[in-house]
């Protein structure tokens, strides 16, 4: 059975159509990278997998672990394993970023039949999870995300999806604003993660973070429809001749699955 | 789809008050009204001097030329003073408990059921509790082991039969009778609260605290605490409060004074957890105008107060400073969380008078459901008041879009050398964080919860630990039922 399988998605904002028919299938232990134009739809996929209410979905069904994903709450879908990196992470002031994980995790933990971990415990595991990140100690009980620079943002999220063990992590643009080097620790932090049980959705505008992070399958989404699917050459392709090439009328265009 | 957000929260109005139930007990209640006879009755029933009856009746006389102040913004049915009783307490053999084991079990049980048992040996270590229940003290514990360092901590009842001097020498010059409307009232009809003395020197060796239950229908509370703490002393002060929940509105008029001298420090706290009322109609609740006011007599003296207020259908309290002595210290820790149809109306005053003064507020304003929330403070620097300096920070959260918030902050330098500094702001709780939670695998109701917690974690810092994961449950319990 495929991890996640997405029928036909169409989904809009305020009355803006956004997702025109997206159909994609992901198998566990694959990285899928969605690259596409500004406003073609990326980051609103990435919002409806993880349950965002802003975002309504008209028609189409999108099957995680073969159930049925819409019917389920963020924080269910999230305790199911699917972790979002945010673009723009939030910031929650007076709410350490230890405490904070520490609710999330047991969260999860508890929806799994897991006893919850107590602080000490937590800790050990916690510090272990920072040196992926190369995370400085100090962010732990800095309040979540208030103060930290772009990149630091960036990488507390890597951090967070390294303690929370996700199944389906999807990363929503978290390359852009990043230096060279933020985006290799990044890399590093994903391409620690995988496995075969761990599947990725790498949304990204740019083809260098696929540099680090090798997909196996990457698609062009645009104008709410992924308009080809291919392999990691693809990426190149793109790097060089842009979108430009891809965006006529469909018709032609031929939705593959992975 | 999943329900929103906002639906989520809308969800949790339903109410929870933990604290609603009722005490059965045989009590001896005045008729409703209030006239001198009234007046005469209570002073008999605490066997108080003449002096303190004088006091009583002048008070009275000046509040029958007073009129109920309309200038908070806070909005209510006009109480009949008349149709309160004056005096409620609990049948008790001759004068009163003179030990725990001639308590009403019943009231034992009800202080137990609240968390607060009455027997030392079950107490936290550290806290010694005056236990007031409506009009009377039930029971003070650790009264021997203060008293053998030097200090007095009995009901005010007593104080006036037992140390008169100390009592006519500070009762009213910090809050006078004359002071306002609400004050004038119970400075004729206060029955009961918390007396303490901390002599010169001594350092309160456990934390002082009082527990204040309503419960007879019908009944005004109007307690009355003085707390005085000579030169170079300590003392920090803890009061928690309840009552039934009842479709009545009940009123709740209580004074406190504090008194430090050269180098003393008081710490006062409070959890104010009246019954709110009922969130839906807004029958019901206690309306909580209160006067506290700290006077920082003494050189380099300290006052401090801190307060988590979650009930109260109306909450009208502006615990004031008044920095008389030179480098004295007033500070102001609040959070007032208003749902439901609560409102309140708080803040504080500082009046900078000595000279190098400094003082700091820190407010922290939550309102959800209907509820309408106001800060109202004033720093007044006087002209004498050299380098005197006030920070503010006023902050106010949003839960749902149905409720308000206020910021009302008056600021009178007369003193070209003062620094003041003023921050205020206002946010909705924002659906961003709260959705940032639930992808975590965080709830709704757990990550309002967070969220609010880290706002009002400035405050927080500021209680005695006990009292600080008090609050935060309390909050938690207040947000379960109420998010809106």
């Amino acid at each position: 059975m495929s991890l996640l399988e997405i029928k036909n998605l169409h989904a809009r904002v305020e009355e803006q159509e956004i997702l025109k028919g997206v159909d994609l299938i992901i198998n566990p232990g694959e990285i899928h990278a969605i690259m596409g134009p500004n406003g073609s739809g990326k980051s609103t996929l990435a919002q409806v997998l993880a349950g965002k209410e802003d975002y309504e979905v008209t028609e189409g069904e999108i099957l995680y672990k073969g159930e049925d994903l819409l019917e389920m709450a963020p924080e269910e879908r999230a305790r199911e394993g699917i972790f979002m990196a945010f673009q723009y992470p939030v910031e929650i002031p007076g709410v350490s970023n230890v405490y904070f994980l520490k609710a999330a995790l047991n969260a999860i933990r508890t929806h799994r039949g897991l006893e919850e971990m107590d602080a000490m415990d937590f800790l050990v595991y916690v510090r272990e999870k920072m040196k992926v990140v190369k995370m400085d100690e100090a962010l732990l009980n800095r309040p979540v995300n208030e103060g930290f620079s772009g990149g630091e943002k960036k990488r507390n999220e890597i951090f967070h999806m390294s303690v929370l063990d996700p199944v389906l992590a999807v990363l929503d643009e978290t390359d852009s604003g990043l230096d060279i080097d933020a985006l290799k620790i990044v890399a590093d932090g994903v391409n620690s993660l995988r496995s075969e049980d761990r599947a990725f959705l790498v949304i990204t505008h740019y083809q260098r973070l696929l540099n680090y992070i090798v997909p196996d399958v990457v698609h062009v989404l645009i104008d709410g429809r992924i308009v080809r699917s291919g392999g990691k050459e693809l990426a190149f392709e793109l790097e060089d001749k842009g979108y430009a090439w891809l965006e006529e009328p469909l018709g032609a265009g031929e939705p593959v699955g992975a | 789809m999943a329900p929103s957000d906002t639906e989520l929260l809308e969800q949790h109005v339903d109410q929870k008050y933990e604290a609603g139930f009722v005490t059965e007990v045989e009590t001896e209640t005045f008729a409703p009204g209030l006239d001198e006879d009234v007046i005469r009755r209570i002073s008999e029933l605490k066997g108080e001097p003449d002096w303190m009856l004088d006091w009583r009746l002048k008070a009275f006389q000046h509040w029958q030329t007073l009129t109920e102040p309309t200038w908070a913004n806070i909005e209510y049915e006009p109480v009949d003073y008349q149709a309160i009783s004056y005096y409620s307490a609990p049948k008790s053999k001759q004068d009163g408990p003179q030990s725990l084991d001639e308590v009403d079990p019943e009231i034992l049980r009800t202080y137990e059921k609240l968390g607060i048992p009455l027997q030392e040996q079950k107490m936290l270590a550290g806290i010694a509790v005056d236990a007031v229940f409506d009009s009377v003290s039930v029971a003070t514990t650790f009264r021997e082991k203060l008293a053998d360092a030097g200090v007095i901590f009995c009901p005010i009842s007593e104080a006036i039969r037992e140390h008169p001097e100390l009592v006519k020498k500070h009762l009213g010059t910090v809050v006078p009778y004359s002071d306002n409307f609400f004050a004038a009232l119970n400075s004729a009809v206060f029955s009961d609260g918390s007396f303490v003395y901390v002599p010169k020197g001594v350092r309160c060796p456990m934390e002082l605290s009082t527990y204040f239950r309503i419960n007879a229908p019908n009944t005004g509370q109007f307690e009355r605490t003085l707390i005085i703490a000579e030169e170079g002393s300590y003392v920090s002060y803890l009061e928690g409060c309840t009552a039934p929940m009842r479709d009545e509105n009940q009123l709740h008029a209580a004074v406190v004074e504090l008194y430090a001298g050269e180098e003393a420090q008081i710490k006062y706290s409070t959890v104010q957890n009246w019954y709110p009322g009922d969130p839906e109609t807004g029958v019901g609740g206690i309306f909580n105008f209160v006067t506290k006011r700290g006077l920082a007599a003494g050189r380099r003296s300290k006052i401090s107060w801190t307060q988590v207020e979650t009930g109260s259908s109306i909450t009208w309290k502006y615990p004031s400073c008044i920095l008389k002595g030179d480098e004295s210290v007033g500070e102001f820790y609040s959070v007032a969380l208003s749902k439901g149809r609560q409102q309140a109306d708080t803040g504080t005053k500082m009046i900078h008078v000595g000279k190098n003064t400094t003082s700091t507020i820190i407010s922290k304003g939550i309102s959800a459901g209907h509820g309408q929330n106001t800060y109202r403070g004033a720093v007044k620097i006087l002209s004498g008041a050299d380098n005197s300096r006030n920070f503010s920070q006023c902050d106010s959260m949003l839960i749902g879009d149905q409720c308000g918030a206020h910021t009302f902050p008056y600021i009178d330098v007369q003193s070209p050398s003062a620094q003041m500094e003023h921050e205020a702001s206002t946010s909705k709780i924002g659906e961003d964080q709260v959705f940032y939670c639930n992808q975590r695998g965080i709830d709704t109701e757990d990550a309002v919860s967070m969220i609010v917690n880290g706002f009002c974690k400035e405050v927080f810092n500021e209680l005695p630990m006990e009292f600080a994961v008090e609050a935060r449950k309390l909050l938690e319990i207040s947000l379960e039922g109420s998010v809106g």
